[in-house]
């Protein structure tokens, strides 16, 4: 079903990574200690696991720096089928591998749009022979994505398909929205929405208020968000269908998710590293690196973005990666697209939230681990006997200043450009196999 | 010969001119004194100078325009320039070319000067940083039309002596309206108390927080007010339901004598053109003795030469 790269490799050597830090959001274990491997999976962990206690296993001595469950970004975009010259399935894994994440969750908006159980499949195939983490397509829940016929969501589920979703776009029409919701239930389905109501946030390029004011540019107001939320949370509550908001970007839909939440909803939601760590200000003179949807808005929302993650109530951190090339971004601001690059950046930004906002490292790495796991029914995503090896090891400390130019995503379109982050990914590994080695700049 | 005698030296250490914003009291007045010079030098029969002789200015237009592209080419030609005008019409732009492409190539014709109206805000500022020469910001959609908030406040000074203290009420749809935020911008810079006026739907996000008094009331937003200066309703605004109705709209915003009566009886009347008389102003308060709105049109001229002046200064010579 679907693709474990690499975890049929039972020949692969027994490794031992010693001397690490062990951190695991799912069980709550933070000690010092090893994690063995053997066929590709977590044999053994513990204080116990050290250089003396391994026999000839490989062994991979850790420096006292943080061994965690690999990340698994719930929200990427890439360019496979159809655009891949702004990303393939091989050239986003390899950026994956680079910041520590070793599962990635693709979004369906590709042409054609992965609609079909065919498609599904060559997602698998492609990501199987092409890619070096671990990769589950999303299926479109509407024909198309255009919001008019439901998709075999039971056949799609069969394939591979590990949630569903309208894509960049919100199902305006409420009834279609009722009816995936129920019917997607039956299937044990994760429906997992974009928040943008069409009418509200017509034309719309940018967070509205005093900025897109100044700037002349049409705003998206937040009510467009929380009105798309309110109304899904209204017919989840009808249905009882699994529904996860992709991306909340303002205070007031983090009210909503805690008020749902509260009653005992089926009801999660997703940020965006970009909307934890930036906002409508660092658009200033019209830089299209930070155009994005949902928008960059305020300096409380985001506030309130780094409240939710800390508090929990927020579930899972997302990079939100989307690859645009340099002829759709240089443009004027209205006309450039949307979009971030992040699955490289998406650790080191995150760790922001850990050295200037006080988010334990614990809570911040559940977000990015076993709450996406659990959210996706993935058994990775911890650490844990029998889980997949899909470790990253993290250094959370170091700063370094960003360089597109190095970043491996085939479009350099990241806000991050020469920002100054703390903390990076060192070792990835998946499977046990270790694809990215930081020390080694030829790996990767 | 130059107009730009050693009494109105002032410093402009700006390249382009794509904004109000960024400019200081000093440079705005700075400016218009300039401009003044110019409109007397507008009005003699010999008009032609030479600050610009040998110079190549390009009008680079990808929105319609005519007094505003008119003004420019007159202003440059005063001033002794090559003028060259291009629009939309009759540029690759229509072939697909993007903005960055036709900056690269305009760029290789070496101009000094481009003067650039785009419907998207920001785009001529984007521009800006692809050529070599001094860009001017003739409108970047419903960002800036700095030079017409310079020609609005020369009218302002010379009828009024100062702007500093004055109550203006900008009128009308202020959402979509580039000439109200140049004006905003440039007024609060120079001192006077700027309203603006307008139904709820056509006002902009956090627009208080520009530094003006927000009115939904013609009646008590032109209140003692100094100067009423109209903007422009577009028809297409009625169809996506911002206004019901021209007629409601002129009923409740149009500038007639009934509202007019509200403001200072020597309140000035401005308005940046093209008029819809009828729909946000009374065809006989547009032609009313304390209508400026021509006068506004020769002033743009005089700003534009003053423009195009001060940054010539900064243009290499060799």
């Amino acid at each position: 079903m679907t693709m474990q790269a690499a975890s049929t490799n039972q020949d692969a050597p027994v490794t031992a990574l010693v001397n690490a830090r062990l951190i695991d959001p799912a069980s709550g274990l933070d000690q010092k200690g090893g994690v063995l491997i053997a066929g590709g999976r977590i044999a053994d962990l513990g204080p116990k696991i050290d250089a003396s206690a391994v026999g000839d296993a490989h062994l991979i001595d850790c420096a006292g720096h943080v061994l965690a469950p690999g990340l698994i970004d719930m929200l990427v975009f890439t360019g496979e089928p159809g655009h891949e010259h702004r990303e393939t399935l091989a050239t986003a894994s390899r950026a994956a591998a680079a910041g520590g994440v070793t599962t990635m969750i693709c979004m369906p908006n590709t042409e054609p749009v992965i609609d079909d159980v065919a498609l599904v499949d060559f997602i698998l195939r492609r990501a199987r022979d092409t890619a070096q983490i671990n990769v589950h397509p999303m299926a479109a829940m509407t024909k198309g994505l255009l919001g008019e016929e439901m998709t075999e969501i039971g056949l799609l589920r069969d394939a591979g398909a590990i949630a569903f979703t309208n894509g960049k776009t919100s199902l305006a029409n409420a009834k279609m929205m009722r009816n995936v919701l129920a019917y997607a239930k039956d299937f044990g389905a994760l429906i997992i929405h974009h928040l943008e109501d069409p009418s509200l946030a017509e034309g719309g390029v940018m967070n509205e208020g005093e900025i897109s004011t100044r700037l002349g540019l049409r705003g998206m107001p937040p009510v467009a968000e929380t009105i798309m939320l309110e109304r899904d949370v209204r017919l989840v509550e009808l249905t009882g269908g699994r529904y996860h908001a992709g991306q909340i970007s303002c205070r007031a839909s983090l009210e909503i998710i805690r008020t749902a939440k509260a009653r005992g909803l089926p009801v999660t939601c997703g940020v965006s590293v970009n909307h934890l760590t930036l906002n409508e200000n660092d658009i200033g003179p019209y830089r299209t690196f930070f155009k994005m949807r949902p928008p960059l808005r305020s300096e409380d929302d985001r506030h309130a973005m780094v409240e939710g993650v800390a508090s929990g109530d927020i579930d899972v951190i997302v990079s939100a990666h989307d690859p645009q090339d340099a002829d759709v971004k240089r443009r004027p601001f209205a006309e450039a697209a949307d979009g971030a690059i992040g699955l490289e950046t998406l650790l080191s930004a995150a760790l922001r939230l850990h050295h200037h906002a006080g988010v334990d490292l614990a809570t911040l790495l559940k977000a990015l681990t076993a709450n996406p796991a659990h959210l996706l029914g993935l058994d990775s995503g911890r650490l844990a006997k029998g889980a997949p090896a899909d470790l990253v090891l993290i250094d959370p400390d170091t700063p370094f200043v960003v360089a597109p130019e190095l970043l491996r995503s085939r479009s350099k379109n990241t806000p991050f450009d020469a920002a100054r982050l703390q903390g990076r990914a060192l070792m990835t590994l998946v499977a046990g196999r270790a694809l990215y080695n930081y020390a080694d700049p030829g790996s990767g | 010969m130059s107009i730009a005698a050693e009494a109105t030296e002032f410093s402009f250490p700006h390249r382009h001119l794509l904004g109000i914003e960024g400019l200081s009291r000093g440079e705005i007045n700075g400016l218009l004194d300039l401009a003044e010079e110019a409109a007397t030098v507008s009005r003699q029969v010999a008009k032609k100078r030479d600050d610009l002789r040998g110079r190549t200015l390009i009008n680079l237009f990808f929105e319609s325009s005519t007094r505003t592209q008119s003004s420019f080419e007159l202003a440059g030609k005063r001033l002794g320039a090559d003028v060259m005008n291009m629009s939309t019409g009759n540029s690759s732009m229509q072939k697909g070319e993007t903005l960055i492409d036709t900056a690269v190539t305009l760029n290789a014709m070496r101009p000094d000067i481009l003067v650039v109206r785009h419907h998207a805000a920001g785009a001529v500022e984007l521009l800006a940083q692809k050529v070599d020469c001094s860009v001017i910001n003739a409108g970047d959609g419903s960002h800036e039309h700095p030079t017409q908030a310079l020609l609005d406040a020369l009218t302002i000074r010379r009828h009024k002596g100062r702007i500093a203290g004055l109550i203006v009420a900008i009128c009308g749809d202020i959402l979509h309206s580039r000439v109200a935020r140049s004006n905003i911008l440039l007024l609060n810079a120079l001192g006077a108390r700027v309203r603006v006026v307008a139904p709820s739907t056509l006002l902009a996000s956090g627009i208080a927080r520009l530094g003006v008094e927000v009115y939904s009331s013609m009646w008590k937003g032109l209140e003692g007010a100094d100067i009423v200066m109209m903007l422009r309703l577009q028809r297409e605004r009625m169809l996506s339901s911002l206004v019901p109705s021209q007629r409601e709209y002129f009923h409740f915003f149009g500038l007639d004598y009934d509202k007019l009566a509200c403001a200072k009886p020597d309140a000035l009347i401005m308005h940046p053109g093209p008029m819809n008389r009828g729909v946000e102003i009374d065809s006989i308060v547009a032609d009313d003795a304390r209508s400026v709105i021509r006068e506004q049109v020769e002033m743009g001229v005089a700003v534009r030469m003053a423009v195009l002046q001060a940054l010539a200064r900064h243009l290499p010579n060799h």
